[in-house]
C-alpha cells in the first residue's frame, strides 16, 4: 500500500504568527438525526466526545467532534483509526437513516499559531474575531478569501484550518500572506 | 452591505457567505400545466422596489436553504426564517407592517 502523504508534506512559516501544515488527520463526515439517542453513542465510541451544540466543537482526548450544520458533524480521529472509528459508527447506527465517509484525504489542516491569530483570520473571513465574540469551543463554517473553510481556536493563541485538499496550496498562501511580517494591523491588540 | 443571519446555525454574516437563490415562495408549474402558467413560473418574477422576498442558501456555511425577507433599496433586513413553508411567517408579516405599513408582495400583505 502506498504511503499516506498530507497535501503540503507539512509546509510551514513563520510571520507575525507561526503557520503550518498539521499533517495527516483522519476525518469523518457523519450525517443523520443528532437528537437520537443511538447517534449519540456512535459519536461516542467513535471520538469519545459528547455531540456538539450548535456552532460548537467538543474535544476528547486526541479526537473531536464538530458541529457543521443541523444534521451533519465532522468527527476528527487520529489518521491512522479513521477507518476503525468508521466501522464503530457504522455498527452503532445500523438500521438507521445516516450517512458516514471517511473524507480523511480529501482535507488539509492548517494550524496558526501566536498572538496574532485573530487578526489573520479576521483579514481572510466575513467573521467576528473579537475576544468574547469567537472563543474557543466554538467552530466556524465560513468563506476563506475565495473558498469554503472552517476554523476553530484550539486555545486563545492557537487556530486550526480544515479546507478541502484541492485548495490547500492556496489556502497556506492566504495564511501566509495574511501573516506577513510589516502587515500588522493591531486591531485586536 | 448585506447582513443575514442563518435561521439553521445562526451564524450573521455579509452576504459573501450565502448565495442567493433568487425570488422566494413561487408556485412551480410542471407537467400538465399549461403554457401561460409556466411561462409565468419561469420568467414572470415580481423584482420590487422595497419589501422582497428571497430564497438564500448559507453556501460557505450549513449549507442550508433559508428565506429572507428584506428592503431592496435600504437592504434593511426584516426577518430570516427556515425554507420548510410556503409562506411568509405571520411574525415577519408582523415586523415588516410595523415598519412599512400597506405594504404588499404578491398574494401576502
Ligand atoms: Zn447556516
Amino acid at each position: 500500500m502506498s504511503e499516506p502523504v498530507s497535501a503540503l508534506n507539512g509546509a510551514s512559516f513563520d510571520g507575525t504568527v507561526a503557520v503550518r501544515e498539521a499533517g495527516l488527520q483522519g476525518m469523518i463526515t457523519l450525517r443523520g438525526d443528532l437528537s437520537s439517542a443511538k447517534m449519540k453513542k456512535a459519536v461516542k465510541n467513535a471520538t469519545g466526545a459528547a455531540i456538539p451544540g450548535t456552532r460548537e466543537i467538543a474535544v476528547s482526548r486526541e479526537s473531536a467532534a464538530a458541529w457543521m450544520s443541523p444534521d451533519e458533524l465532522l468527527l476528527m480521529v487520529p489518521y491512522d483509526t479513521a477507518a476503525e472509528a468508521l466501522g464503530k459508527i457504522d455498527a452503532a447506527l445500523k438500521g438507521e437513516h445516516y450517512l458516514a465517509v471517511n473524507v480523511s484525504d480529501a482535507r488539509a489542516v492548517f494550524e496558526i499559531a501566536g498572538a496574532g491569530v485573530r487578526e489573520v483570520i479576521a483579514k481572510l473571513c466575513p467573521v467576528d474575531m473579537a475576544p468574547g465574540a469567537f472563543e474557543p469551543g466554538t467552530i466556524r463554517r465560513t468563506r476563506m478569501a475565495q473558498v469554503a473553510a472552517a476554523f476553530w481556536m484550539v486555545d486563545a493563541e492557537t487556530v486550526r484550518v480544515v479546507c478541502f485538499r484541492s485548495v490547500a496550496g492556496y489556502v497556506f498562501g492566504l495564511l501566509c500572506d495574511a501573516a506577513e511580517p510589516g502587515g500588522e494591523v493591531g486591531f485586536f491588540v | 452591505m448585506l447582513i443575514l443571519e442563518c435561521p439553521y446555525c445562526g451564524v450573521k454574516a455579509e452576504e459573501t457567505e450565502f448565495h442567493g437563490g433568487g425570488e422566494a415562495h413561487l408556485k412551480r408549474f410542471g407537467p400538465g400545466s399549461s403554457d401561460d402558467e409556466f411561462h409565468g413560473y419561469l420568467f414572470e418574477k415580481v423584482n420590487p422596489k422595497g419589501v422582497h422576498f428571497e430564497r438564500w442558501r448559507h453556501a460557505n456555511g450549513c449549507g442550508k436553504w433559508f428565506h429572507a425577507a428584506r428592503d431592496t433599496v435600504t437592504l434593511e433586513v426584516f426577518g430570516t426564517y427556515p425554507a420548510q413553508t410556503s409562506e411568509p411567517p405571520q411574525d415577519i408579516k408582523d415586523k415588516i407592517s410595523a415598519k412599512r405599513p400597506g405594504w404588499s408582495w404578491r398574494e401576502f400583505a
